[in-house]
């Protein structure tokens, strides 16, 4: 086993135990700081798969951004010091069973069909050389230049909208 | 290096414990937790299919650019609305919140 494995192996651990406790903490301010560092063991991953500009990415939106939105969003709706609140309901039962057939059907039908493709796929991540952020902004200046002007157009509207939404109205 | 393999299991593990949340939550909040957990595992596949092709494209890394961007929308837009029913109803509780439902 060399390092790499042996760091894919441990961010991905913590990736996923993270994840784990973020849908099963009954407290719903513990579960958005786990979230936190289930994000962060991603951005590792995608450093791990030669993504730098993604993972820096990935550090500033969602442990920066999202993150922090979640927890204010939570402050302002919870009585947090107040009563015990019950947040799961009682279908893990249900649930459980459900997640499972479905990681069943995709190991089954999605990854295990990519072992044998063994001409499609290389057997290590293409190397990250110092063209790639230029690569990556070619790509979206010049053949992506739509969806990437739309994605502005989103995230203002979303904005406007978020904005309008929360508002209190005063009459 | 790790295979490809390895990656697609991480995701689908992520998108399965977020399927979970959303099965058993009942909080809004923890909801759309699960929704950014799900999104997440797609950008793993769409990040590890960018660099293990066999002629590697940076494509995928752009695709899941515009899938950050829009999960930024949805969580600003989905905090707002939960912000908002919680000021009318006093909990976000979502299988409480049946005001349309007649």
């Amino acid at each position: 086993m060399t390092g790499y494995q042996f760091a894919f192996i441990a961010v991905s651990a913590v990736t996923i135990v993270c994840g784990a406790l973020v849908v099963t903490l009954p407290n719903i301010l513990r579960s958005a700081l786990f979230l936190a560092f289930t994000f962060l063991g991603v951005a590792g991953l995608y450093v791990l798969a030669n993504a730098e500009f993604l993972a820096a990415m990935q550090v500033l939106i969602y442990v920066g951004a999202i993150t922090v939105l979640i927890m204010f969003a939570i402050v302002l709706t919870q009585q947090l010091m107040g009563a015990k609140i019950r947040h799961s309901s009682r279908m893990w039962w249900i649930g459980g069973p459900v997640a499972a057939l479905a990681f069943a059907f995709l190991v089954k039908s999605f990854v295990r069909p990519f072992q044998a493709a063994g001409d499609l796929v290389a057997s290590e991540p293409a190397a990250a050389g110092p063209g790639t952020l230029q690569e990556i902004a070619r790509l979206l200046l010049q053949p992506y230049v739509l969806p990437f002007e739309l994605a502005s157009l989103i995230l203002l509207a979303a904005l406007v909208g978020a904005i309008v939404i929360a508002k209190e109205d005063k009459d | 290096m790790p295979p490809l393999t390895w990656y697609l299991y991480v995701s689908a593990a992520l998108f399965c414990l977020g399927l979970f949340g959303m099965m058993t939550r009942r909080n809004a909040i923890a909801l759309l937790m699960s929704i950014e957990l799900m999104l997440n595992a797609a950008n793993i596949n769409l990040v590890a299919f960018s660099a293990y092709l066999a002629t590697p494209r940076l494509v995928g890394q752009v695709f899941a650019l515009f899938v950050i961007a829009v999960a930024a929308a949805e969580a600003a837009v989905g905090l707002a609305i939960v912000i908002n029913v919680y000021r009318t109803v006093r909990h976000i509780n979502a299988d409480e919140i049946n005001m349309m439902k007649w």
